[in-house]
């Protein structure tokens, strides 16, 4: 067994409790150690898509107690996607926080780094209520980082952001609690044997048990009726923490794969397709609002909020099809939608302080510094952002439709998420005509800080290259979801012995 | 014994979801313990209500799951560490928006 596995949540706790302890030694110090961690997440998560991308499942027991009845980390390819797309985030957000903003409140680095830690354990855990306890982790951390920097806004912001959260964990530990009272385990792939070998009498309290699941999820990835609490939040943070966030909604999404595609996925008559039901339309409503907010914002911030309500809204209605090449589509665009969201948010804060007046305000009208400059910029990002080519969102939306066609309800889909597209194509462009089109040149532009905007520049590069080299990662990405619709395998994984079991019976 | 343990969990949600929905702070924290308390004695009893049996295997014909206290134990920590949290979270905005609202405004007085 190796210890590397565990690695991605030790490594940032560590550090963050390092943080804490010499607080009072240099700032530059908590900067660099906040920094070498975060590169060091960067290499631990490459070398997760690496060994992951065999096949294999890698399974860390917590303590060497065997599986149903210890925690075990266990390593597939989502997984491994996912702990590289949080390290390369989390990398650049702290960069770019590192530019001045982490300064303006205390122990941001600290919670930075607990914030990265909650997302991994969340990533790696094969246990329902560990599960509960790292987003317990990432949520405890994001509410502190979410009020750094301090003012009105935030506070109102906050106060809604962890009332709502504190009320979905109340319903994660209910439905924990139907569950474990119906199997007696909270082990994941053990909970999928059991569920599926549930006498019939126990689907109607599994049915609920899944469904409040799917509800605490869904407030946390932002679906339709639990979403109003999000573009208040993200715009009202400041920009590297809202572009960390851009991975939370995406957390709530992993989840919602991971329980429903292997806990609830077994038996004659699988739980999930309830869940699916439900969240097809629901889905489909959340990108059609995504797309309304995003024409309806009065800010750049708020109109990035919307567009990863938009995002939330196309991968659950693709993930909601649940064939092969849908789960693939949907990967590939969970990662481009993260990274131009993230770029978005810096975007956002970056052109709002070149501006003579308003911030990053639509309302208010006024020149701009370095207009060619940040306007190219902007122009770039916007089209990686809508989704033209060369960029990745091409690659990822022609996917999404290619896959939604080979199903009858696909239809909607595309009628949907196009007409989204051309509404988020209005509003950017839009925003690039009021803001560098029409004012003139400002007499004396603000000083540019030149680390965030090569900073913003190479994540849009990054997103780029995801084009061109699409090909090996779509490869990758059909065989996680590939991995994804055969849960028999994580289990055999996860319990070699009770599928030995199964087997002798069997025949 | 499972019927007074049943009312009492319904009796503490109920109250707890009704004050959760008032408008006030305060009122909303109050509603939050009391739903943590509930879904706290839910967990406990996730694991059979056993009266008088040890919470290990073998030592007696029956005995008690051992792992839904653990998990209690696990969820009263948090729950406690989250409602201090919010006690001072409402305390800061109470301060800094001038009212105890949870929309962080008073909508008597400020549309007024």
């Amino acid at each position: 067994m190796s210890h590397a596995l565990i690695l991605p949540i030790l490594l940032p706790l560590v550090t963050g409790a390092g943080q804490l302890l010499l607080y009072r030694l240099p700032f530059g110090v908590q900067r660099l150690m906040g920094i070498a961690s975060t590169l060091g997440l960067v290499l631990l998560g490459l070398w997760a898509l690496v060994i992951a991308g065999s096949g294999e499942y890698h399974l860390y027991h917590a303590g060497d107690w065997p599986a149903p009845f210890g925690i075990v980390l266990v390593l597939d390819r989502l997984s491994a996607i996912m702990l590289a797309l949080t390290a390369v985030l989390g990398f650049c957000c702290l960069l770019y926080a590192s530019s001045g903003t982490d300064k303006r409140g205390a122990h941001f680095h600290a919670l930075f780094q607990f914030q990265l830690a909650g997302l991994n354990g969340a990533f790696l855990t094969g246990d329902l209520f560990n599960l509960f306890v790292f987003f317990e982790i990432l949520l405890i951390a994001s509410y502190a980082l979410l009020l750094h920097g301090g003012g009105r806004a935030r506070s109102r912001a906050g106060l809604h952001y962890v009332i709502i959260n504190l009320v979905s964990s109340a319903l994660f530990l209910i439905a924990l609690g139907t569950l474990y009272g119906l199997t007696g385990t909270l082990n994941m792939a053990d909970l999928a044997l059991r569920v599926a070998e549930a006498p019939a009498e126990d689907a109607p309290l599994l049915a609920a048990a899944s469904l409040i699941l799917l509800v605490v999820f869904g407030i946390k990835a932002a679906v339709l009726p639990l979403l109003f609490w999000l573009p208040r939040a993200y715009s009202a943070s400041s920009a590297p923490v809202a572009a960390l966030f851009a991975i939370m909604t995406k957390v709530g999404i992993y989840a919602i794969l991971r329980v429903f595609l292997l806990v609830f996925a077994l038996g004659e008559a699988p739980v999930n397709a309830t869940a699916w039901g439900w969240l097809w339309p629901l889905a489909l409503l959340t990108l059609a609002l995504g797309g309304v907010g995003v024409l309806g914002s009065n800010s750049l911030r708020t109109l990035t909020a919307y567009l990863v309500i938009l995002s939330v809204g196309t991968l659950l209605a693709t993930i909601s099809l649940v064939t092969p090449g849908s789960l693939g589509a949907a990967l590939f665009y969970l990662i481009h939608s993260t990274a131009m969201t993230a770029v978005f948010f810096l975007l956002a804060d970056l052109l709002g302080r070149q501006r003579e007046a308003g911030y990053d305000r639509f309302s208010a009208v006024g020149p701009i510094g370095h207009r060619w400059l940040l306007g190219t910029l902007f122009f770039v990002a916007g089209i990686a952002m809508v989704g033209l080519p060369p960029f990745s969102g091409f690659v990822s939306k022609a996917w999404i439709l290619q896959a939604s066609a080979q199903e009858p309800q696909g239809l909607w889909l595309w009628g949907v998420l196009l007409a989204a597209a051309l509404l988020t194509l209005i509003a950017i462009s839009r925003t690039g005509s009021n803001w560098f089109w029409r004012p003139d040149d400002m007499a004396r532009p603000y000083p540019l800080e030149r680390g965030p905007l090569a900073l913003v520049f190479a994540m849009v590069g990054l997103n780029g290259l995801l084009a061109a080299f699409g090909e090996p990662v779509m490869g990758y990405l059909e065989l996680t979801a590939e991995q994804l619709l055969d849960p028999q395998a994580y289990i055999a994984a996860v319990l070699p012995q009770a599928i030995a079991s199964a087997q002798e019976i069997a025949p | 014994m499972e019927l007074l343990y049943a009312i009492t969990l319904g009796v503490l949600t109920t109250c707890g979801i009704y004050l959760v929905l008032r408008a006030r702070t305060f009122t909303v924290i109050l509603g939050l313990t009391l739903l943590s308390h509930a879904v706290n004695l839910y967990l406990f009893a996730s694991g059979r209500l056993v009266a008088g049996a040890p919470a290990i295997v073998g030592l007696s014909e029956r005995s008690a799951d051992p792992l839904p206290q653990a998990l209690v134990l696990t969820a009263i920590v948090i729950g406690f560490a989250m409602t201090a949290f919010v006690v001072v979270l409402a305390l800061k905005a109470a301060v800094e928006l001038r009212n105890d609202h949870v929309d962080g405004e008073n909508p008597d007085e400020d549309r007024a």
